[in-house]
């Protein structure tokens, strides 16, 4: 369950896009300039099903996302996208993690408020007796030269 | 048959007589000869894994996917409200302030402690150090590293936050913290090794049931925990799961 974002919701200036997020998804998306800064030491952890519906979320994803947990659980993954992150870099991740295989790269999620943060994430397939059973996404504080390099690089991929 | 016992070398030295009470105690319990080996490094630890030796292990979260995926391990319980976690710390006088600070060439001193070691690099990926950047100097004890930091010998420290919270306070406060890891779920687990898996059951039941019996209490005490709590099949796939995506 997804829905489009709100007004009321959005901490300070915003723009906003229809986006077309995996699964066929349409959601309206309305985004600020407002960085929040990863904080140190923390992980942000969570797991989806095979078709990346969230299952379960930690403390920091929880304070970083801006949702409740309530609001996490059954929702795609998808909720975190933002419209400066390229389709071409989500198919990349899909491609991958269905083969089996780990997915690494530089992501910009869109908070709740329309704010964003950068993180260094991985995701892995959840293989159980030889079936992926699911996915599990760690994240972690990127460096700020990765960003750059990223910030750069993502519009020329749109 | 007498079956062997072993903790992950990175135990904390005060808790060693407690592992050998642990022993005796799960000895008497059990009804069976359990010898305890007490490995002075993860390699001689890993040499004995590899060759079937072992029939419990007190892991460390680092080899959790090797000894269930790779030698028929099982997770049987874990210390209540304990977490491995990480410090990077500098000398008090460094100009440094925040990781970001570290530059490639920074001399790092760790120890072999495979996840408090991983932890540790992924707090210092922030000012782009990697394995391949660093200068690592490797210690037999955390009290080493700080020693190296107060002598000059190294820029940044790795330590398991316990052990830098066993620090004497003299030694603290000519060290400054840069970073503390908050990540809660990787942690040091009781595994049952195949020869005894199919008294994996009996064995949970008496290592849960510690807390309630007088004896068991004491033992518990002895090795700084204050119950063992159950550690699901799927609640150690996931933290193996975790620790392939920080080991990347």
């Amino acid at each position: 369950m997804i829905n489009d974002m709100k007004p009321e919701d959005i901490i300070g200036d915003y723009k906003e896009v229809m986006l077309d997020l995996y699964g066929g998804i349409k959601r309206l998306c309305l985004y600020s300039e407002v960085e929040t800064p990863y904080p140190d030491g923390k992980l942000i952890v969570s797991t989806t099903d095979t078709n990346g519906i969230i299952t379960h979320v930690n403390q920091s994803f929880v304070e970083m996302s801006g949702y409740t947990e309530a609001e996490l659980i059954n929702a795609p993954h998808s909720i975190l996208r933002h419209p400066d992150i390229p389709a071409a870099a989500f198919k990349d991740l899909w491609d991958t993690v269905l083969r089996g295989e780990k997915w690494q790269g530089f992501v910009k999620n869109l908070r709740k408020d329309g704010g964003y943060y950068w993180v260094k994430a991985t995701v892995i397939p959840n293989i159980r007796k030889g079936q992926i059973v699911g996915y599990t996404s760690v994240r972690r504080k990127p460096s700020r030269s990765k960003v750059e390099e990223c910030i750069k690089l993502y519009p020329t991929l749109m | 048959m007498t079956f062997r016992l072993t903790v992950s070398p990175d135990f904390t030295p005060d808790h060693l007589p407690g592992w050998y009470i642990f022993n005796t105690w799960l000895q008497k319990q059990l009804g069976e000869g359990i010898h305890l080996e007490m490995y002075n490094s993860f390699q001689a630890q890993h040499e004995a894994i590899v060759k079937d030796q072992i029939d419990l292990i007190y892991a460390n979260p680092f080899d959790a996917a090797m000894l269930v995926r790779e030698r028929g391990f099982l997770p049987l319980v874990k210390a209540h409200g304990l977490s491995d976690e990480a410090i990077i710390a500098v000398n008090a006088e460094s100009p440094a302030k925040d990781v970001a600070d570290l530059a490639p060439g920074t001399r790092v001193a760790a120890t072999e402690d495979p996840d408090v070691r991983l932890m540790g690099m992924i707090m210092l990926e922030p000012a782009d150090l990697t394995s391949s950047n660093i200068d690592l100097h490797l210690c037999d004890t955390y009290v080493l590293v700080a020693k190296k930091l107060l002598r000059g010998e190294a820029d940044a420290g790795i330590f398991l936050a316990e052990a830098f919270d066993d620090l004497s306070g003299m030694i603290k406060k000519q060290l400054k913290v840069l970073v503390h890891s908050q990540i809660g779920v990787i942690q040091h687990v009781l595994m049952v090794g195949p020869r005894l898996t199919d008294r994996r059951d009996e064995l949970r039941d008496l290592l849960l049931a510690m807390p309630s019996d007088e004896k068991g209490q004491d033992v518990l005490n002895n090795l700084g925990f204050d119950a063992l709590i159950n550690v699901e099949d799927e609640e150690m796939e996931f933290m193996i799961d975790l620790m392939d995506t920080l080991n990347t």
